[in-house]
C-alpha cells in the first residue's frame, strides 16, 4: 500500500494559467491528508501555503506567456515558442530525475503531457508505480484542428508505460481510448472537486454591474480561456438571439486567449457590441464577485474535458447553463444543458432564465446541493482506492 | 369476509413538445409533437395501447366473463378518452366491451386530471362536470364515487365530493394518517358521511412497484402468494383496496416479467377460499359501515415517498407555473373561445408539474423515468413559453 507518493506538477495557483493548477492543488491537499506527498515544481516562484512540502526543480528562465493550454498556436505561428517549450519539459525531465533520487517515494503521480517525460524519467531510475493524471488531451487543446503530433507521441508513450491512467470523466477516458488506444482497464476516471471555501472572499460588488442589474438589466457570464476550444462564436450566435427579444442584458465574456480579437470584432459586425463586455482575466475576489453579480454562466465548450467553472459560479451562488460536450455535466444533474452548436436551444434556455425568475431559483438551490458533494476529499478517496491496487 | 376492491387508473396525458421562446406569438399548437420522442403523444398511445390497454383488456374481459363474481373499476382522465376517440377507437370499444359485462365500475374524477381543486373550486366543479358527461356519453353510466388527481384527499376535498353527490371517495391509506388503524375498513370524514375507501398501499404496490424487483424478498410473487396474503387478513378486515396505474400491466412491468400471468391467475386464487370476495368501490360503500372518522386536514396523495404535494408543488419553478396558469382563470373564460379554454385546461393536467419535479433528479429515479422532457427545467421553459403565448392569445382575443 503506497503511504509516499511523489507528485509532478507544472504549476499551481497563484501563478496558473488556468485549470490544471487548481485541479493539482485540490487534489494535492485532500490526498495530504490521508498520507504523505511531495509536490515537484519546474520553477521557484510564489506558491499558496500548502500542507505538502512542495520543491522546486532548478529551471528558472520558464516564459509564462506559454501555457500548458494551446499547443495550437505553436505550430501555427511561432515554432520557437514550442521548442522553448519543449525544451523546458526535457529540462524538467532531467530535473526531475536528479532530485527524487534524494527522495524517498513509494508512487509517481504526474499531471498532463508537460510533467509525463519527467514521470518517465523519475520511473526508469527508481522503477516506482507511475500514474498519469488527464485534465486534457492534445486533441482537447487542439479544437479538432490537427494534434501537434510531437504532444500526440509524448502522450502516447506515457500512456503505454503508465501503471494506471486516471481521467478526469469519462469524456477524457473515451478520448483516451479512440484516439491512443490505452486499454479501458488501464484508465480510472476521477472527476474533479471543488471546495467552496476556496471561493469565500471577495472585494465588494463591481459597480459597473451592480448599476446596470438596478436599471433592470441582467448579466450572463462566461469565464475562461478565449479559444476555439470554448465555443464562444456559438455563444455570441445564441447572444444574438437573446437580446432580439431581452435588450436589457449583458454579456460579459472574462478571460483571454487567441480568439479575444476574433471574437471582439465579430460581436461588433453582428451589431451587439454595446451588450458585449470584455474584463480580460479576471482571477481571486474579484472573480468570486464577478460570479456573484451574473444571472447566468455559460459554458458553450466545443469540447472540455472536464470544466470546473459551472462549479465556481454554482459555489458563488449563480446557475449555470453547460455544454452536453463536457466532462462537468456528467457530474452536474441540476444545470440546463444545451449542445454547443443549437444556439437557438441555448438562446431559448437564456431567455428562459432572464423571464422566470423560478428558473434561475430553483437551479441555484439544487446545484448547490449537488455541488457540496462534488468533494475534492471524494475524488482522494478514489485515487487511493487506484493507488492501492497497484 | 374481506372483499377485495380493484381500482385501476387509466390515464394519458397531452404531453408538451418543445416550445421555444421563438414559438411564443407564433406557434399555437402546444401538444403536437410529430419528433421520435416520449414528446409525441400518438406514439406514446399506440405504445401504451399495444403493450398494456388492449392485452389487458383482452385478459380482463375472459376474467370477467369467466367468473361472474370478479370485479373491477376504472377511473379514465377525460384526456385519455378523447385521445382514445380520436385515434384509437378500437381501444376505447375494448375498455367499452368490459363495462357491457356489468361488472366494471367506472368512477368520477377531473376531466383534465387537474390540481384545479387546489387552486379554483369553480374550476374543479366544471371539469367534473365534463368528466361525468364524457362518461356518460362512451359508457352510458353515472358515476357515484369520487377519487381526486394522484389520490390527492384531504377534509375539504371529501366534503366538496359529498356536496357534488357522491357516495364515496377514495384516498391513500397513508400510515402517519392511520397510525394503529388498518386501511381495510371503510372510514368517514370528520364532517358528513361520505365513505372514505383508503388504498393498502403495501399489498398494491407489491405488485405496481415491486412485482419485477429480484432484489424484493418476495421476489418472485405468485398469484396463490398474493392470495395468501389475501387470506391472511381475512377475519380482520373488510376490504382490501388495491388500487394503481393501469399501465402497471405491460408497460411499467412488462410482459416479459410475468405480470399478465399472474393477472390471468389472480381472481382464481382469491376466489378459492370462500369467504373472499370482489366489489366496486360503491358496493363496498353499500355494504360496510364506516369503522372510524379520519381527520385529515393537510392534503395527502398516493405519490412518492412523501405521500404528499411535493411532487407537484415542491419547488418554485412550479409553484411560479401553477400560479401564472390559474391567474388566467377569471380572463380567459371571459373569452368564451372553446379552443383558448381547451388549451389553458390541458396545461392544467398534473403531469406537466410532475415533469418539473426536481426531488431525486440527479438519482435518476421515477421521476426521471417518466419524464418525456430532458430535465425538469426544460420541462418548466416549455410549459412557460406556452403559457406566455395563452397569454397573448387573450389578449388578441
Amino acid at each position: 500500500m503506497p503511504t509516499r507518493v511523489l507528485m509532478i506538477g507544472w504549476e499551481l495557483p497563484p501563478h496558473n494559467s488556468g485549470g490544471l493548477g487548481v485541479a493539482s492543488l485540490g487534489l494535492a491537499k485532500a490526498l495530504s491528508s490521508r498520507l504523505s506527498l511531495t509536490f515537484l515544481l519546474p520553477h521557484h516562484l510564489d506558491v499558496v501555503s500548502t500542507p505538502f512540502p512542495v520543491l522546486f526543480s532548478n529551471l528558472s528562465e520558464i516564459n509564462l506567456l506559454i501555457t500548458p493550454y494551446s499547443t495550437r498556436t505553436f505550430t501555427q505561428t511561432d515554432n520557437t515558442f514550442f521548442s522553448d517549450l519543449l525544451s523546458q519539459v526535457y529540462k524538467y525531465a532531467a530535473a526531475a530525475k536528479k532530485i527524487a533520487s534524494k527522495l524517498q517515494f513509494d508512487l509517481i503521480h504526474v499531471h498532463d503531457w508537460l510533467t509525463i517525460p519527467a514521470g518517465l524519467a523519475v520511473k526508469n531510475v527508481c522503477n516506482k508505480p507511475l500514474v498519469i493524471h488527464v485534465h486534457a488531451t492534445e486533441f482537447d487543446r487542439s479544437g479538432g484542428l490537427g494534434a501537434n503530433p510531437v504532444v500526440y507521441a509524448i502522450e502516447k508513450a506515457g500512456f503505454d508505460a503508465a501503471d494506471a491512467v486516471i481521467a478526469i470523466s469519462n469524456y477524457v477516458k473515451g478520448m483516451l481510448v479512440t484516439r491512443y488506444s490505452v486499454d479501458p482497464k488501464k484508465i480510472f476516471v476521477v472527476h474533479n472537486g471543488i471546495d467552496a471555501a476556496d471561493y469565500s472572499s471577495t472585494s465588494g460588488p463591481i459597480a459597473f454591474l451592480q448599476t446596470a442589474k438596478s436599471a433592470g438589466h441582467k448579466i450572463v457570464l462566461y469565464v475562461g480561456r478565449i479559444t476555439i476550444q470554448k465555443g464562444i462564436d456559438h455563444l455570441l450566435n445564441a447572444a444574438q438571439k437573446v437580446i432580439t427579444h431581452f435588450p436589457k442584458v449583458f454579456f460579459v465574456i472574462a478571460g483571454s486567449g487567441d480568439m479575444e480579437g476574433q471574437v471582439i470584432s465579430q460581436a461588433a459586425s453582428m451589431g451587439i457590441s454595446q451588450h458585449f463586455l470584455f474584463p480580460g482575466f479576471v482571477r481571486g475576489p474579484q472573480l468570486n464577485d464577478l460570479f456573484r453579480s451574473a444571472d447566468l454562466f455559460v459554458l458553450p465548450s466545443v469540447s472540455e474535458p472536464f470544466g470546473l467553472v459551472p462549479l465556481e459560479a454554482i459555489v458563488n451562488g449563480t446557475p449555470a447553463l453547460i455544454s452536453k460536450q463536457s466532462g462537468v455535466s456528467e457530474v452536474l444533474s441540476h444545470a440546463l444543458k444545451v449542445d454547443f452548436w443549437d444556439t437557438e436551444e441555448m438562446a431559448n434556455q437564456i431567455l428562459a432564465v432572464l423571464n422566470y425568475s423560478s428558473l434561475p431559483q430553483t437551479l441555484i438551490a439544487e446545484s448547490s446541493r449537488e455541488v457540496d458533494r462534488l468533494t475534492w476529499v471524494a475524488a482522494a478517496d478514489k485515487v487511493i482506492n487506484l493507488y492501492n491496487q497497484l | 369476509m374481506t372483499s377485495v376492491c380493484l381500482y385501476f387508473q387509466v390515464h394519458q396525458p397531452w404531453r408538451l413538445k418543445k416550445y421555444r421562446f421563438f414559438d411564443i406569438g407564433a406557434d399555437h399548437l402546444y401538444f403536437n409533437d410529430t419528433s421520435d420522442t416520449s414528446r409525441n403523444n400518438l406514439q406514446v398511445l399506440q405504445k401504451v395501447a399495444s403493450k398494456c390497454y388492449l392485452p389487458t383488456n383482452k385478459i380482463l374481459l375472459d376474467l370477467l366473463q369467466r367468473y361472474p363474481q370478479f370485479k373491477v373499476s376504472f377511473s379514465y382522465s377525460g384526456i385519455l378518452l378523447e385521445q382514445l376517440e380520436s385515434h384509437l377507437p378500437e381501444v376505447l370499444k375494448s375498455f367499452q366491451d368490459l363495462s357491457k359485462t356489468g361488472q366494471v365500475e367506472i368512477l368520477a374524477e377531473t376531466y383534465y386530471h387537474s390540481l384545479s381543486f387546489l387552486y379554483s373550486k369553480e374550476e374543479f366543479r366544471s371539469q367534473v362536470q365534463l368528466q361525468t358527461d364524457k362518461i356518460r356519453q362512451l359508457f352510458k353510466t353515472k358515476p357515484s364515487v369520487f377519487r381526486n388527481t394522484e389520490l390527492i384527499y384531504n377534509n375539504d376535498l371529501a366534503a366538496e365530493a359529498q356536496s357534488l353527490g357522491f357516495k364515496a371517495i377514495l384516498a391513500e391509506g397513508v400510515d402517519n394518517i392511520l397510525g394503529w388503524r388498518s386501511p381495510n375498513f371503510i372510514y368517514q370524514p370528520p364532517a358528513g358521511d361520505i365513505k372514505l375507501l383508503l388504498k393498502n398501499y403495501r399489498l398494491a404496490d407489491d405488485i405496481a412497484f415491486r412485482f419485477s424487483e429480484k432484489s424484493w424478498s418476495e421476489y418472485p410473487l405468485t398469484a396463490p402468494k398474493f392470495a395468501s396474503w389475501i387470506n391472511d387478513i381475512n377475519g380482520s378486515g373488510d376490504i382490501i383496496n388495491l388500487f394503481m396505474d393501469y399501465e402497471t400491466f405491460g408497460e411499467h412491468q412488462w410482459a416479459d416479467t410475468g405480470i399478465f400471468e399472474f393477472l390471468k391467475s389472480l381472481p382464481g386464487e382469491i376466489l378459492k377460499h370462500p369467504d373472499n370476495s370482489f366489489v366496486t368501490p360503491s358496493e363496498a360503500a353499500k355494504r360496510f359501515p364506516a369503522r372510524g372518522t379520519l381527520d385529515i386536514p393537510h392534503y395527502i396523495s398516493w405519490a412518492d415517498v412523501e405521500r404528499d404535494l411535493s411532487a407537484w408543488t415542491g419547488n418554485s419553478m412550479q409553484q411560479e407555473a401553477l400560479k401564472n396558469l390559474y391567474s388566467l382563470e377569471k380572463n380567459i373564460l371571459t373569452t368564451q373561445n372553446r379552443q383558448l379554454i381547451t388549451d389553458w385546461r390541458r396545461l392544467q393536467t398534473s403531469d406537466h408539474f410532475y415533469y418539473m419535479c426536481t426531488k431525486w433528479f440527479a438519482d435518476g429515479d421515477v421521476h426521471k423515468y417518466f419524464n418525456p422532457h430532458l430535465s425538469p427545467y426544460e420541462a418548466f421553459i416549455s410549459f412557460m413559453n406556452a403559457l406566455q403565448d395563452l397569454k397573448l392569445r387573450i389578449q388578441h382575443g
